[in-house]
C-alpha cells in the first residue's frame, strides 16, 4: 500500500517537475486533513491560479477542470507553520567569523534592542530555508533569537522567494524577549534574573512615558489654533509641548504597549514564567510564552492568563523539558504550538514534523499534533485567515505525504505554496 | 528438544563468557512468549518464544517451543522483542578523558571517571540500550581509552559494568581518536590537519619501536647472557601496542571525506582496527571504506550544519554505505542526540533507502561488531547474553515505546514502573543536568571547540 502510494506520488509529480509558477492545480488525497474539520477520505483540493484554495471536498463531488495538473498523495495536510524559528537569520554553517559568518539572530552590543528588524537580516536563500520547506514548512515565524532582554523583532515569511520582499507575510509581528539566566551569559548586565526583569520593566515604563509625550505633543498641536483665539494672557502662554526626538526602540516597545506587536518572552523555569505573566498584568500587552519548559507546573496560571505558548521543540535539550508537555497543554485547553526554535549547535535547525512526532507519540496524538504545527500556530500568529487549514479562500499551501506524516518511514512527496509546486520528489 | 540440548551445550562450550557474569543473573528460566522476535541472526519470527536462563539465551524459536520446567512465563503477545540496542558512541556516565596539557592521551582510561549512578545512564536504559561504548570527547587527537559497558542493574562501581575481566589490566574498551577541527587548537595542540596526522604518526612510530624493544627484552630474558636492563614500562606505549596488535579498536571521530581518508591512510600504515565515528561525509568515500573493511558508526542529525564539518550531511548516507558494502551502525553521541531516540536514526535511514534489515542490524549486531563484542551480544541466539528489549511495536515507528529493557536475564528498565517511566519522558528534576549541559561541561573540561 505504502509503496504504491510512493510510486503514484512520484509519477504524478514527475509530470509537474517543470512547473515553477502558480497555476491551477488539483490534489487528490487518500486522506485529507483539513485541520479545521474532520479528515476527509478520498478528497480533492483545487488550488486556484490566484494562489488560493478554490474548492475542497469529497472526490465524488469534485469537478476538476480539463487540463489541470492533478497530483495524488495518500495523505494531504495544510502547509506546516513553524511557530518560532531563527532560520534565515541563523545559517547552517553556524559561523561567527570570516566571509561565511552566518549568525545574525543575536546582537550582543546591548541587552535591549527593540529596533532591530528581522526583515533587515533575513536571507531567503539560506540553505536551511529550503531544508525546512522540504519537510513541509510553508510558513515561518522567524527573527531575532533568545538570549537578550529584547533581541529584536520577528517576522512571518513564506519559505520561498529570492529575497525577503518576496517571502514576507508580516514584516514585524512580535518583539523577542528573554528572561532569566540565559541573558546573563551574553551580557555583563543584567547579571541576575531579577535585574533583567527590572531592566525590561524600566524599558517598558520608558516607552510608556515616550508614548505619553508623543500624545501630549499631538494634542497640543491640535489645540494650538484654539488657544490663540483666547487672547487673554498674550505673550505669557506656556510653550506647546514638543514631540520627543524619535526613538525607534521606544517606538517598538510602544507598539507592544499599544498591542500592535506581541511580546514573545522566552522563559523556561517557573519563576521566569511567573515573571512574564506578572509583567503582562502590569502593562497589559499581548504576551506569548516561548519555550516554556516547565509550563506543566503552571497550567492553571497560564490558562487563566489566557496566554498562548510556543512550546520548545520536543527533542530540544532544555532543562526539565518533557516529551509530554504538549499533551498536557492540549489537555489543559491552553492554546499552544510546537516550534523548532533555536539551536546553538548540531543540528542548527530542527525538523518540525519530527519534533511534533515525539509529542504525538507522548500523549498529544496524531491529529492534535498536526493542529499544533498548522492551525494553532496560525491562530497564535494571527494569520489564520490565510494559512493553517485547508479551506476555500485560504492560501493554497499544502504538504503531500505517502503515509502518516509523523512516521519516520513515511515520505513527504510534495510541497505547494500558493498553488506553486515547490518540491517534486518524495523524501 | 535436541536443539535445546545443543544450545545448552553451546553455552557450556563458551567458558570465557561465563566468568564475567555477576551473581545477580537470574537462575530460573524465563520464557517470553507471543512476541514478534527480531533475532537479527535470522528472519523475524512471529508469535515467537525466547527462553533465557543464567543470564544467557537458551532458545529462540516459534510458537511450538516448549518451556523448561519451572520457567517463569511472560506473555508478550503483540509486542516486538529484539536484542538490546548497542550504542557505539556515547558520553553518558559523566565521563572524562584527557586534559588540555596535550593532544595525545593514550594512557588515560575513561573507565576511571565513569559514574555508574549518573542519571544520564537512564536515558540509555529508557531507550532500550544495553551496551554502550562510553567515550571521552573529540577535543584531542587521542583523548583516552574508551569503556565498553553493559548497563547491569545495581552497579556499585564501574567494575560491575565492564566486559573485561580486570579493570586494571584488561583491555576494557577502544581508543578514542579524532581529527578535523575539534582537535585543532593553539599549541601544544596541532594548528592544521597535516600537523594532526603528523603528531599521530610520530606517536605510533614510537609505539612500533617500543613494541620491538619490549620483544627484544623479552627474548634476552628468556635466553640468557646479553642481560640488558629490562625496558622500562610505558603505559602510553602499552595501550598503543594493544592498538597496533589489533586487540584495542580505534574509535575515530571524523567527519570530512579527506579526514576519513587520513584515517584510512594511518590504518594502512600501522595496521590497526578502526571504526569511523560520525562519518558525516563517509557517503563520499563509501567505496574506499568498503575496500578497507572499515565500519561506520553514524550519528544521526536531522539537518545539515551546526558546524562546518557537517554541512554536507546526506540523508541517504545509510543507503549509500549499505550499497557499497560498508558495515553501518547508528550511535547517539549522547548528548548530541538523545539515548532515548537511538532507533529513530535507523528509521529515517530506511526512509532514505536503507534496507529494514540492515538498519535494525545497525542498532544491534553491527555496533556489537564495531566493539568486537559480536560473540556475546547483538542478536538473539542461544548462548548469547540475554540482553533484549520489549517494544510496543515496530522499532522503526515513531509511536513505538520501549516497554522493558533486560540485561543478562534481569529487567533493568520497566516503563510500567513510574520511577523508571519518568526517565523516558523527562520532566521536573528528572535529570540533574540536561543533555546540553552535560555536553557544555565536557567541552569545557576538554577544551573541545566546535
Amino acid at each position: 500500500m505504502k509503496r504504491l502510494g510512493t510510486t503514484s506520488c512520484f509519477v504524478a509529480l514527475a509530470a509537474l517537475a517543470a512547473t515553477t509558477a502558480a497555476a491551477q492545480v488539483a490534489v487528490r488525497a487518500g486522506t485529507l486533513h483539513t485541520v479545521s474539520g474532520p479528515p476527509i477520505e478520498n478528497a480533492v483540493v483545487i488550488a486556484g491560479a490566484d494562489g488560493r484554495i478554490e474548492w475542497v471536498g469529497p472526490a465524488a463531488d469534485a469537478n476538476i477542470p480539463n487540463g489541470v495538473d492533478v497530483l495524488e498523495a495518500a495523505v494531504v495536510t495544510p502547509g506546516l507553520v513553524d511557530a518560532r524559528s531563527v532560520v534565515g537569520l541563523s545559517g547552517a554553517l553556524n559561523s561567527n567569523v570570516g566571509p561565511v559568518r552566518d549568525q545574525d539572530q543575536l546582537e550582543r552590543s546591548s541587552p535591549l534592542q527593540p529596533d532591530l528588524r528581522a526583515i533587515d537580516a533575513y536571507d531567503a536563500n539560506e540553505t536551511l530555508v529550503e531544508w525546512v520547506r522540504s519537510y513541509g514548512v510553508t510558513t515561518l515565524h522567524t527573527g531575532h533569537g533568545p538570549g537578550a532582554l529584547v533581541s529584536g523583532q520577528t517576522m512571518i515569511a513564506k519559505t520561498r522567494g529570492r529575497n525577503v520582499e518576496q517571502a514576507v507575510v508580516v514584516p514585524a509581528r512580535m518583539l523577542a524577549s528573554t528572561l532569566g539566566n540565559a541573558v546573563s551569559s551574553n551580557f555583563q548586565s543584567p547579571g541576575t534574573s531579577a535585574k533583567g526583569i527590572a531592566m525590561l520593566r524600566s524599558a517598558l515604563h520608558g516607552a510608556q512615558a515616550y508614548l505619553e509625550q508623543v500624545q501630549k505633543a499631538e494634542e497640543a498641536g491640535g489645540d494650538e489654533n484654539v488657544g490663540s483665539d483666547d487672547g487673554e494672557e498674550d505673550g505669557d502662554a506656556k510653550p506647546a509641548p514638543q514631540p520627543p526626538p524619535r526613538d525607534l526602540s521606544k517606538e517598538a516597545l510602544g507598539q507592544v504597549l499599544d498591542g500592535e506587536l506581541s511580546l514573545l518572552i522566552t522563559v523556561n523555569t517557573v519563576p521566569e514564567i511567573a515573571a512574564a505573566l506578572r509583567l503582562q498584568q502590569e502593562f497589559g500587552f499581548d504576551l506569548v510564552l516561548d519555550s516554556a519548559a516547565e509550563s506543566y507546573l503552571l497550567l492553571d496560571e497560564i490558562r487563566e492568563a489566557g496566554v498562548p505558548v510556543l512550546l520548545h521543540p520536543t527533542m530540544s535539550r532544555v532543562r526539565n523539558g518533557s516529551y509530554e508537555t504538549a499533551g498536557q497543554l492540549a489537555d489543559a485547553g491552553i492554546p499552544f504550538a510546537i516550534q523548532t526554535g533555536f539551536e546553538g549547535y548540531v543540528p542548527k535547525t530542527r525538523v518540525l514534523l519530527w519534533e511534533a512526532a515525539i509529542a504525538a507519540a507522548n500523549g498529544l496524538g496524531m491529529e492534535r499534533a498536526l493542529e499544533a504545527i498548522t492551525l494553532s500556530p496560525a491562530r497564535i500568529l494571527g494569520i489564520d485567515d490565510r494559512v493553517g487549514s485547508i479551506e476555500v479562500g485560504k492560501d493554497a499551501d499544502l504538504a503531500l505525504f505517502d503515509g502518516d506524516p509523523f512516521e519516520y518511514t513515511s515520505h513527504i512527496c510534495g510541497v505547494i505554496i500558493e498553488s506553486e509546486v515547490l518540491s517534486a520528489e518524495c523524501r | 528438544m535436541s536443539k535445546h540440548a545443543a544450545t545448552l551445550l553451546l553455552a557450556v562450550a563458551l567458558p570465557a563468557l561465563l566468568v564475567a557474569l555477576p551473581a545477580a543473573a537470574q537462575d530460573d528460566p524465563h520464557v517470553f512468549r507471543g512476541a514478534r522476535l527480531l533475532p537479527i541472526a535470522g528472519p523475524p519470527i512471529d508469535d515467537g518464544v525466547l527462553v533465557v536462563q543464567g543470564g544467557r539465551i537458551t532458545e529462540v524459536g516459534g510458537p511450538d517451543t516448549r518451556s523448561p520446567q519451572g520457567a517463569v512465563e511472560h506473555d508478550v503477545t503483540g509486542k516486538v522483542l529484539m536484542p538490546g540496542l548497542v550504542d557505539a558512541h556515547s558520553h553518558v556516565g559523566s565521563v572524562s578523558g584527557g586534559d588540555r596539557s596535550g593532544p595525545l592521551h593514550p594512557e588515560v582510561r575513561n573507565l576511571d571517571s565513569i559514574d555508574v549512578r549518573s542519571d544520564s545512564v537512564w536515558r540509555a536504559r529508557a531507550g532500550g540500550i544495553t551496551t554502550v561504548n562510553i567515550m571521552s570527547g573529540s577535543g584531542h587527537l587521542m583523548s583516552g581509552q574508551t569503556a565498553y559497558v553493559k548497563l547491569r542493574d545495581g552497579a556499585r562501581t564501574i567494575e560491575d559494568w565492564l566486559y573485561c575481566d580486570d579493570a586494571r589490566t584488561g583491555i576494557c574498551g577502544g581508543m578514542k581518536m579524532a581529527n578535523g577541527t575539534n582537535s585543532i587548537g593553539s599549541p601544544p595542540f596541532p594548528g592544521t590537519r597535516a600537523k594532526s596526522a603528523a603528531l599521530v604518526r610520530n606517536l605510533y612510530h614510537e609505539a612500533v619501536e617500543y613494541r620491538e624493544k619490549m620483544a627484544e627484552a623479552e627474548e634476552s630474558e628468556d635466553g640468557d647472557d646479553e642481560g640488558g636492563a629490562p625496558a622500562k614500562r610505558d603505559l602510553r606505549m602499552e595501550a598503543l601496542v594493544e592498538v597496533l596488535d589489533g586487540r584495542r579498536i580505534v574509535q575515530h571521530h571524523t567527519h570530512r571525506h579527506n579526514d576519513i581518508a587520513t584515517v584510512l591512510r594511518l590504518k594502512e600504515e600501522f595496521g590497526f582496527r578502526v571504526v569511523v565515528q560520525h562519518g558525516t561525509e563517509s557517503w563520499k568515500v563509501a567505496e574506499e571504506l568498503a575496500a578497507a573493511g572499515v565500519p561506520v558508526s553514524l550519528t544521526w542529525i536531522d539537518a545539515p550544519g551546526g558546524k562546518e564539518e557537517t554541512i554536507d550531511w546526506n540523508m541517504e548516507i545509510g543507503a549509500i554505505l549499505e550499497r557499497a558494502g560498508v558495515d553501518v551502525s547508528f550511535n547517539t553521541d549522547d548528548s548530541v542526540t538523545d539515548s532515548r531516540l537511538l532507533m529513530r536514526g535507523a528509521a529515517i535511514a530506511v526512509r532514505y533507502g536503507m534496507s529494514r534489515d540492515k538498519a535494525i542490524e545497525g542498532l544491534t549486531l553491527a555496533p556489537a561488531r564495531a566493539l568486537g563484542l559480536e560473540d556475546r551480544i547483538g542478536s538473539l541466539e542461544a548462548g548469547k547474553d540475554a540482553d533484549f528489549v520489549i517494544l510496543s511495536g515496530d522499532p522503526l515507528s515513531a509511536y513505538t515505546k520501549v516497554e522493558q529493557t533486560w540485561v543478562e536475564g534481569t529487567m533493568i528498565y520497566d516503563r510500567a514502573n513510574p520511577d523508571h517511566r519518568k526517565y523516558a519522558v523527562g520532566g521536573y528534576k528528572v535529570y540533574n543536568m540536561t543533555a546540553h549541559e552535560d555536553h557544555m561541561i565536557q567541552q569545557l573540561l576538554e577544551g573541545e571547540t566546535r
